[in-house]
């Protein structure tokens, strides 16, 4: 799957669970600080990823997920292994 | 099944590594019909989480902190009841919040006021016996209520006022075995060893609390394994207990029972 396409869920994900303007994102969004974004928002999103991909993941790997760049490698990563 | 015919309102389900997750998990599977409790903005979140249980439970609002929430519980709760029975057999409470300068500060308990403190009371303390009194026209002969606790007799590393907060639990949960008894309802608390869910991972040295798990727990402890304290949890719902109250259970691996490392 093309990189452009999980970013583009991500996208999708925090618009819809973080009510954000999709404008607004890029890879280099910071969850917590441009986003307010807190832990359990973090993993509504990455749940919502889990259900479109579908996929496990683990959340200690949302330990050093930071950005939308680090979200959309986290589920680049896992969809690779699945 | 442990839970045959029996309906249990479950808080606390967040995410999947809720303990309180795997509790309604395996009240499922033995048999139970669970309702699930959650509140505002994580409301979405436990409904996510829902479902994925092997069935899809119905999820009722409830913040404890809110009077009108709790007043409205039993009639929240009736409207799911219907249909399976008009009472509720058992209530998991996995209720537990402090304000960030309560946990893991540099100077302890020093670093928190008492509106913060107040807080993590209310939340963590005060809830058990507030929805004990909420659902208590549903509870019947037989019926058990179960906490979610953290060993309390000894001070830990950075746990702090919510250390405090789960001593006050302990005592409630006395004092609701007194009162509750002669209804022929049970209160128990599982005291569980660290488990690595959300919300621990929000505790500033929670890594010094699992520390003292990998040296001491004669039995080993798996952070990243809530079963044991879910089963210990389900039991105690069940049947099977039917003469235990205003007990604390330990689930974790030992350690309660050990003075020092031994690994």
């Amino acid at each position: 799957m093309e990189r452009t396409e999980i970013l583009d869920a991500v996208y999708d994900a925090c618009v819809e669970i973080l009510k954000v303007d999709k404008a607004e994102l890029s890879e280099t969004t910071s969850f917590a600080d441009d986003l307010d974004a807190d832990s359990l928002a973090l993993v509504e999103v990455v749940m919502q990823l889990e259900e479109q991909f579908d996929l496990r993941i683990p959340e200690d790997d949302l330990d050093d997920v930071a950005t939308i760049g680090a979200a959309a490698d986290v589920v680049a990563t896992h969809l690779a292994a699945a | 099944m442990l839970l045959a015919d029996r309906t249990v309102l479950v808080t606390g389900v967040l995410t999947p590594s809720s303990i309180a997750f795997t509790c309604a998990r395996l009240a499922q599977e033995q048999g139970a019909t669970v309702i699930l409790s959650s509140f505002g903005r994580a409301r979405s979140l436990t409904e996510r989480a829902a479902r994925r249980l092997p069935v899809t439970p119905p999820v009722v609002d409830l913040d404890v902190t809110s009077e009108a929430d709790l007043a409205g519980l039993a009639a929240r709760l009736t409207d799911h009841l219907a249909g399976h029975a008009d009472r509720l057999d058992g209530v998991v409470h996995a209720i537990g919040f402090a304000p960030e300068p309560c946990l893991g500060q540099d100077d302890g308990l020093f670093a928190a006021g008492w509106d913060e403190v107040a807080t993590a009371l209310r939340v963590s303390a005060y809830s058990l016996p507030a929805l004990a009194k909420a659902v208590r026209p549903l509870l019947r002969p037989g019926a058990s209520i179960v906490g979610l606790d953290f060993d309390a007799t000894v001070a830990w590393p950075a746990y702090d006022w919510m250390g405090v907060a789960k001593a006050a639990l302990e005592s409630a949960s006395r004092y609701l075995a007194r009162d509750l008894g002669p209804d022929g309802v049970r209160v128990n608390l599982v005291a569980a060893g660290p488990i690595r869910t959300v919300a621990a991972r929000g505790i500033p040295g929670f890594a010094d609390i699992e520390q003292v798990w990998s040296e001491r727990a004669p039995l080993g402890w798996d952070v990243d394994d809530p079963e044991p304290a879910a089963r210990a949890v389900v039991a105690l719902l069940s049947d099977w207990f039917p003469a235990t109250t205003g007990e604390i259970l330990h689930v974790d691996g030992g350690v309660h029972a050990v003075g020092a490392a031994i690994r």
